[in-house]
């Protein structure tokens, strides 16, 4: 049975400029302790994705569609009941660690919180915890005592992601972690996550990094424009892209040529019928402007939208 | 922290230093002999002959040129020697802490009045934007910020001690007599606060680590209280710091509409009778207190925002 299963998630924000459709028909399932990667330009929708699962979008955002968590539908829940199954059950790890930690409480304070969701403990024994956790991603005991402002990027996103696994969750959301590290502290953090999850619980990449995606998920999905364009085993994925848009991509890789995606990413507010990506599309037919592609499994279990692919 | 503190003092020495010279100045070029002033207040006369003239020049230090006057001046003024009055011939000092308890117990009533309505009309202000109690006190707020201290003074003895019969109209004594002009104080300080406390409560939980301690599984008034007040209150504690010296001013104001016998009066007395000595010296004590105030404030920044208390060290990988 699967973890996770989201099904035709529409995600879209009431704005006075326009509406902003954010996310539209999104379908994917995840496994137990299977690791998805979730890829795609900025604005694409990944982080809008990760907001949904956790019920943490701004309270003007309209969601439609399920979201199944071992047989539970989130989006029905009441918010008291959302609430416990936030870090618990699922955990987020936030982008951009030096704004998502509270610059006022030590590190150790922010860990301790979270270990104490679940009950109160003695304070030796959840001191304990809280000093094991920071031993596992990696930080010295001083991290315990000292305030965000005073540990390096690298060690920020270390403490971020022990928050996340304060609850041991089932399921871990990472929301670009390796963004902004540099080079060697990348391939640090890109190592410490592969040791918090690989067998242990589903997760959740979110991220710009292939490299990343590729070495730390069993599956992919590529979102464009809030649709999910390509879906499949990231093996498969990665060695015959299939959409336009995951070719684009990759051949816009520094590693692979630097060759950019012609044109813009649509603006959200106003999108016109037929396949989003067409505009920008080397390979448009006629019938990709007039329909609006299907979702399409062409083999077992490996997704495309695109007129193209199986026509 | 120790060097902050120490660095802090010294800065505060240096202010009250500048103060003395200002003060000192105004004094020093104000028109009229002082000892003509004297000699009116000690025998009823002001005209002396020139010899008699002379001693009381010399008496009271006018006979120096300026520097050294200043230096004279100066020279008590450490030694906690403000000089004595003209008009009832008192040490300063002694007149202006004779005054001190009922200013004092003034301003405090009325810092608290204001912290204690501020900040939790601003937290239901700030959990709720738009809603009906929301609109009702930012209006309210607005006619508080805008109403001048002395004519609510004025229309709350009308109210409440003239038509109502409630509280004492003036003077000074028991809580009964402190109501009014403590309500009176505060309720610009408490409108402004009211108004701050939202809207950097407001800025605060909009921040990525509000939505981070939700991810965590906090409740509504866990995030609240653990980690949206204490950033939202950084900024409140800096506005709230500088409205203390409006107070200070403020209770020059609000003893004379209600005829307390405090600083502030005696203040607006030195002036009226010309009593220079006296007026020295409570313009120092007053600026005495803003400094001082200033001061407190920074010190209790430091246990609200780390980030003061600990410089900007960063540690290494």
């Amino acid at each position: 049975m699967s973890l996770l299963v989201i099904r035709e998630l529409s995600v879209d924000f009431p704005l006075p400029e326009g509406t902003v459709y954010a996310l539209s028909g999104v379908s994917l399932e995840l496994g137990e302790e299977e690791r998805l990667a979730l890829i795609g330009e900025t604005g694409s929708g990944k982080s809008v994705l990760a907001g949904a699962i956790l019920r943490l979008l701004p309270a003007q955002a309209r969601v439609r569609g399920e979201i199944w968590y071992r047989g539970t539908n989130l989006l029905a829940l009441s918010p008291e009941e959302m609430r416990r199954f936030r870090g618990s059950e699922i955990a987020l790890v936030m982008q951009n660690p030096a704004s998502a930690l509270n610059p006022v409480l030590t590190g150790g304070y922010q860990v301790r919180e979270a270990v104490l969701r679940r009950g109160r403990l003695a304070k030796r024994l959840a001191q304990g915890k809280v000093a094991e956790l920071l031993a596992r991603v990696g930080l010295p005991e001083r991290a315990a005592s000292s305030y965000p402002h005073q540990l390096s990027g690298g060690m920020q996103q270390r403490l971020l992601l022990s928050l996340g696994l304060a609850l041991a969750p089932r399921l871990l959301i990472a929301d670009e972690p390796t963004k902004g590290l540099d080079w060697s502290l990348r391939s640090q953090i890109v190592q410490l996550l592969q040791d918090i999850t690989a067998g242990q619980r589903a997760f959740i990449l979110i991220t710009h990094d292939l490299a990343a995606a590729r070495y730390l998920a069993e599956r992919v999905a590529v979102l464009y424009a809030g649709q999910v364009v390509e879906y499949g085993l990231a093996e498969d994925l990665f060695s015959l892209p299939r959409h336009p848009y995951t070719r684009g991509l990759f051949a816009s890789h520094p590693a692979r040529g630097l060759k950019p995606i012609p044109g813009m990413a649509p603006v959200l507010t106003s999108l016109s019928r037929g396949c989003r990506f067409q505009p920008r599309c080397g390979q448009a037919r006629p019938v990709c402007a007039r329909e609006d592609p299907p979702f399409v499994e062409i083999s077992e279990g490996y997704f495309v939208r695109c007129h193209r692919c199986f026509r | 922290m120790f060097t902050y503190l120490l660095r802090r003092i010294c800065l505060l020495v240096f202010v009250l230093w500048g103060v003395s010279v200002l003060t000192f100045t105004l004094m020093y070029l104000l028109p009229g002999e002082r000892a003509r002033l004297v000699a009116i207040y000690r025998w009823g006369y002001d005209d002396l002959s020139a010899k008699e003239l002379a001693t009381l020049r010399r008496e009271i230090g006018e006979d120096l040129p300026f520097p050294q006057q200043y230096a004279w001046w100066l020279g008590r003024v450490a030694r906690g020697d403000l000089g004595y009055s003209f008009v009832t011939g008192r040490p300063v000092a002694a007149e202006i802490l004779a005054r001190v308890p009922a200013t004092l117990e003034l301003a405090v009533a009325a810092f608290f009045f204001a912290a204690l309505t501020a900040v939790p009309l601003g937290i239901a202000c700030a959990r709720r934007p738009g809603s009906w109690w929301d609109n009702l006190l930012m209006t309210g707020s607005l006619i508080g910020v805008a109403m001048p201290n002395f004519w609510l003074g004025l229309l709350l003895i009308l109210i409440f001690s003239l038509t109502l019969d409630l509280l004492p109209v003036a003077g000074s004594g028991g809580l009964a007599h402190l109501v009014l002009p403590a309500f009176t104080l505060g309720a610009g300080m408490a409108a402004v606060s009211t108004r701050l406390v939202r809207a950097s409560l407001l800025e605060v939980l909009a921040q990525d680590y509000i939505t981070m301690a939700r991810t965590k599984g906090l409740g509504e008034g866990e995030v609240l209280w653990r980690h949206a007040l204490r950033n939202a209150l950084i900024p409140v504690f800096t506005v709230l710091g500088l409205q203390l010296n409006h107070l200070v001013g403020g209770t020059v104001i609000v003893e004379n509409v209600f005829g307390r016998a405090g600083v502030g009066q005696l203040m607006v007395e030195a002036i009226a009778s010309r009593d220079l000595p006296l007026l020295q010296g409570v313009v120092l004590f007053l600026a005495f207190c803003f400094a001082g105030v200033n001061l407190l404030v920074d010190i209790s920044y430091t246990f609200l925002d780390p980030r003061i208390r600990y410089g900007g060290a960063k540690g290494n990988e």
